[in-house]
C-alpha cells in the first residue's frame, strides 16, 4: 500500500478506507465539534432551519460548547448569544457545556478542550474557529470550519473535506533558554509567508518539537493557519499520551496514528534550532518577520500576554522570569487562557511569590479568562486596543484592526520578548533579561 | 443563491491578504446571521476595517458604501492574493452578501473563507488568471459570463479569461453545502 502521512491516514480510516491521497474528496466521520458564543448561535440557526426545529444533534456526546469570545462585558447582544448556547444545551441535553458564572466556566476553547479531556491522538475535531488547528499538538486531524459546516456536522456527524499535501518541517537541536515555541513558528511564517500553506497540512517533527511541552507544541500547532494551513500536527509521543490519559476522565478509547516510512511530503524544511533568533511580526500581518534585535528599540504603548497560543501557564512562567522584581514601563494586561491557568498563576510559585502577585507587582494588570482583546470584541473589553496605540502582544493575529482600533500597530512575539518589551517600553531582546 | 449564467454590475477593488478582520470586524460579530434583522447588518459594517488607503484600489480612499447603509453599490469585489485569510468566521462571506456582493475575484483564498462562501452558498468565488487588482479599477463595469468563466470589463474594453469553477460549481449550482448534500443523496430531502 501507498505510505502516508499523519494527516492523510487519520481522514482515510474516517472515511472507511484503505487509502486517501492528497486532493480526494472525501466524506470523514466527527469524533468532535466545538463551537463557542461567537458562531455558535448562527450554527444553532442554520442546524433548525435544515434539520427541524425540534431535531436532535447526531451524538450529544460528541459536541462541546466552550464560551470564550466575549464573556466580561455589558454588550446585550454578546450577552445574548450566551443565552442562545444556554438554551440550545438545555434543548439537546448537552453534557459537554462550560457555562459562564458556573464552576464549570473554563475559558478559551482551544485550551479548555485538553484540559477537559476532549482531545486525542488519531482523531477528527472541527471547530467553528479557525484556531481549532491547536490540537494538531495531540497527533489528531482538527481545523476550523464555517457555520453551515457545524450545522451539517451537527446534523449528520459528516463532513466532506479535500485531503491536503503535507508540508513537514523539522527542528533539530536544543531550544535555548531566551527561544521560545512562538519564535518557531514566527520563523516558518516569515519563511513561507501568511499564504504559503493554503490548503496544506503541516507536519512537526525533530527532537526540537519532542523536547517542548505540551502547550508549547500547542503553540506550533496553533499558528498553522496564520501560514493559511488547514492543519498542524505532531505526533503522539510519551507526553502527548500521558497528558491525554491524565484527562481522558470520560474514558473515550482512541488509536494513535503515526506517519508511514516513506509517505511523501510536498516539502520538507530543516531548522537548526539553536541557530533561531528572538523574533517578532511587524505590523499589519503575522509573517512580517523581523528579528527582535532589527527592530529592538521600537516605542511601545502597551504590551497584552495572553489567548490560546500565549496565555498558556508554560507562557505566564516564561514572563514573570523576566518580571520578577521589576516594574512594568508601559500598560501591560495579563489574561489566563482558562480557569486553570488562572488557578496555576495563583499557586505556581516563583522566588517564593506566586505567578499572580509577580505581575501585580510588575504593576501589571490581570484579567480574568477569556479570549479577551486578542480579537478586539466590544469596546468595554479588558485590554482591547481602542486607540491607535502600538502593542506587543503574545498573541496570534496582527492584521488591521485585530485588536480593535484600525489603525493600532500590533507586534506578535513570545512572552519572553513581550515581558522583557513591557520593562522597557520598547521592544526589547529577552536575553537582556535572562541569566 | 444558484448560479446565475451572467452578472453585470461594477467592480470594488482591494488588494492582497485582505482577512476577515478586515471584511468584518469582531465587535461585529455579536449580531446573529441566523436572524435576518441582524443578517442585514453585516451588510452596514462589511470591509469596514480595510485601512482607508487601501479601500477602493487603485487610489484608495473609495468607501465602499455610499447611500444606503446596509448595501453597497457594487456587485463584485476584485482583490489580489489569500483573499478571505485570518478566522473561520462565516461572517465574512456574509457581510459581503450582505451588502449586495455576488462575486469575488481573487488570485487565490484562504481555504475556510473559500469553503464558507461556498458551503453557504453567499457569493461565487472565482480565481482569476492574472492579478486583476492591478487592471480593474474600483467603479470599473463588469460583465461576467460564468458558464465560459470570462470576464468583461466594459469601462476599459479589457477581457480576461478566469479558472473555471471546478468541483465546487455542483456545490453552487444546488445553492450551497445543504441542497446539494439532498441532491447527491446524502441528506434525506
Amino acid at each position: 500500500m501507498t505510505p502516508m502521512t499523519l494527516t492523510e491516514k487519520i481522514l482515510a480510516r474516517h472515511a472507511g478506507r484503505d487509502a486517501v491521497q492528497p486532493g480526494d474528496n472525501i466524506w470523514v466521520d466527527v469524533d468532535v465539534l466545538l463551537t463557542h458564543d461567537v458562531c455558535g448561535p448562527g450554527t444553532i440557526g442554520i442546524f433548525k432551519q435544515h434539520f427541524g426545529k425540534d431535531a436532535k444533534v447526531w451524538d450529544r456526546r460528541k459536541v462541546v460548547i466552550v464560551p470564550d469570545h466575549y464573556i466580561f462585558t455589558a454588550d446585550k447582544m454578546a450577552n445574548r448569544n450566551v443565552d442562545i448556547l444556554r438554551q440550545f444545551v438545555r434543548e439537546q441535553d448537552l453534557p459537554y457545556y462550560y457555562d459562564v458564572g458556573t464552576d464549570k466556566y473554563k475559558g478559551v476553547c482551544h485550551i479548555a478542550l485538553p484540559e477537559e479531556g476532549h482531545t486525542r491522538p488519531g482523531e477528527v475535531l472541527f471547530g467553528t474557529d479557525s484556531h481549532t488547528c491547536t490540537a494538531g499538538a495531540f497527533g489528531e486531524f482538527a481545523t476550523g470550519i464555517g457555520n453551515t459546516d457545524a450545522a451539517f456536522i451537527l446534523g449528520t456527524g459528516k463532513l466532506w473535506v479535500k485531503v491536503p499535501p503535507t508540508m513537514r518541517f523539522v527542528f533539530h537541536g536544543q531550544l535555548p533558554p531566551y527561544l521560545m515555541a512562538k519564535d518557531l513558528i514566527l520563523a516558518v511564517i516569515g519563511d513561507i509567508g501568511c499564504d504559503g500553506a493554503t490548503y496544506r497540512a503541516l507536519e512537526f517533527d525533530g527532537d526540537g518539537v519532542y523536547a517542548l511541552n505540551i502547550e508549547e507544541r500547542m503553540t506550533l500547532c496553533n499558528m498553522v493557519i496564520e501560514a493559511g494551513g488547514k492543519n498542524g500536527v505532531i505526533a503522539p509521543d510519551k507526553v502527548t499520551l500521558d497528558y491525554v490519559n491524565a484527562r481522558n476522565k470520560h474514558g473515550v478509547p482512541y488509536t494513535p496514528v503515526y506517519t508511514d516510512a516513506g509517505a511523501k511530503f510536498l516539502l520538507e524544511k530543516v531548522y537548526d534550532v539553536t541557530k533561531l533568533q528572538p523574533i517578532v511580526a511587524k505590523p499589519h500581518s503575522p509573517d512580517n518577520r523581523a528579528t527582535v534585535s532589527e527592530v529592538r528599540g521600537t516605542k511601545l504603548d502597551r504590551a497584552y500576554i495572553g489567548s490560546c497560543t500565549g496565555g498558556k501557564l508554560t507562557d505566564f512562567r516564561a514572563a514573570a522570569k523576566i518580571l520578577k522584581d521589576k516594574s512594568v514601563k508601559i500598560d501591560t494586561f495579563v489574561v489566563p487562557a482558562t480557569s486553570e491557568v488562572a488557578a496555576g498563576l495563583k499557586t505556581e510559585k516563583i522566588g517564593g511569590k506566586t505567578l499572580e502577585e509577580v505581575f501585580l507587582s510588575a504593576g501589571a494588570k490581570v484579567g480574568p479568562p477569556s479570549c479577551a482583546a486578542c480579537l478586539g470584541g466590544p469596546s468595554d473589553t479588558f485590554g482591547r486596543l481602542n486607540e491607535p496605540l502600538s502593542c506587543i502582544s503574545t498573541t496570534n493575529r496582527n492584521f488591521p484592526g485585530r485588536m480593535g482600533h484600525k489603525e493600532a500597530r500590533v507586534y506578535l512575539a513570545s512572552p519572553l520578548t513581550v515581558a522583557a518589551s513591557a520593562v522597557t517600553g520598547v521592544i526589547t531582546d529577552p536575553r537582556e533579561y535572562l541569566e | 443563491m444558484s448560479i446565475p449564467t451572467t452578472i453585470l454590475g461594477k467592480a470594488y477593488v482591494l488588494g492582497d491578504n485582505i482577512d476577515t478582520d478586515q471584511i468584518i470586524p469582531a465587535q461585529y460579530l455579536t449580531f446573529n446571521p441566523a436572524i435576518p434583522e441582524e443578517y442585514k447588518q453585516f451588510g452596514k459594517y462589511a470591509l469596514s476595517s480595510v485601512p482607508p488607503s487601501q479601500a477602493g484600489l487603485p487610489k484608495g480612499h473609495v468607501p465602499f458604501h455610499t447611500d444606503d447603509e446596509f448595501l453597497s453599490p457594487y456587485q463584485f469585489i476584485v482583490a489580489g492574493k489569500n483573499f478571505g485569510c485570518g478566522s473561520s468566521r462565516e461572517h465574512a462571506p456574509i457581510a459581503l452578501n450582505a451588502a449586495g456582493i455576488q462575486v469575488v475575484i481573487a488570485e487565490f483564498y484562504a481555504r475556510i473563507f473559500y469553503r464558507n462562501a461556498v458551503n453557504g452558498g453567499y457569493l461565487i468565488p472565482f480565481e482569476s488568471v492574472e492579478r486583476l487588482c492591478e487592471r480593474v479599477c474600483t467603479g470599473d463595469e463588469l460583465y461576467l459570463d460564468v458558464a465560459q468563466h470570462t470576464l468583461h470589463n466594459r469601462t476599459t474594453g479589457e477581457r480576461y479569461a478566469l479558472k473555471p469553477l471546478g468541483e465546487i460549481a455542483p456545490i453552487l449550482e444546488a445553492g450551497g453545502l445543504f441542497p446539494f448534500a439532498r441532491k447527491s443523496g446524502m441528506l434525506k430531502s
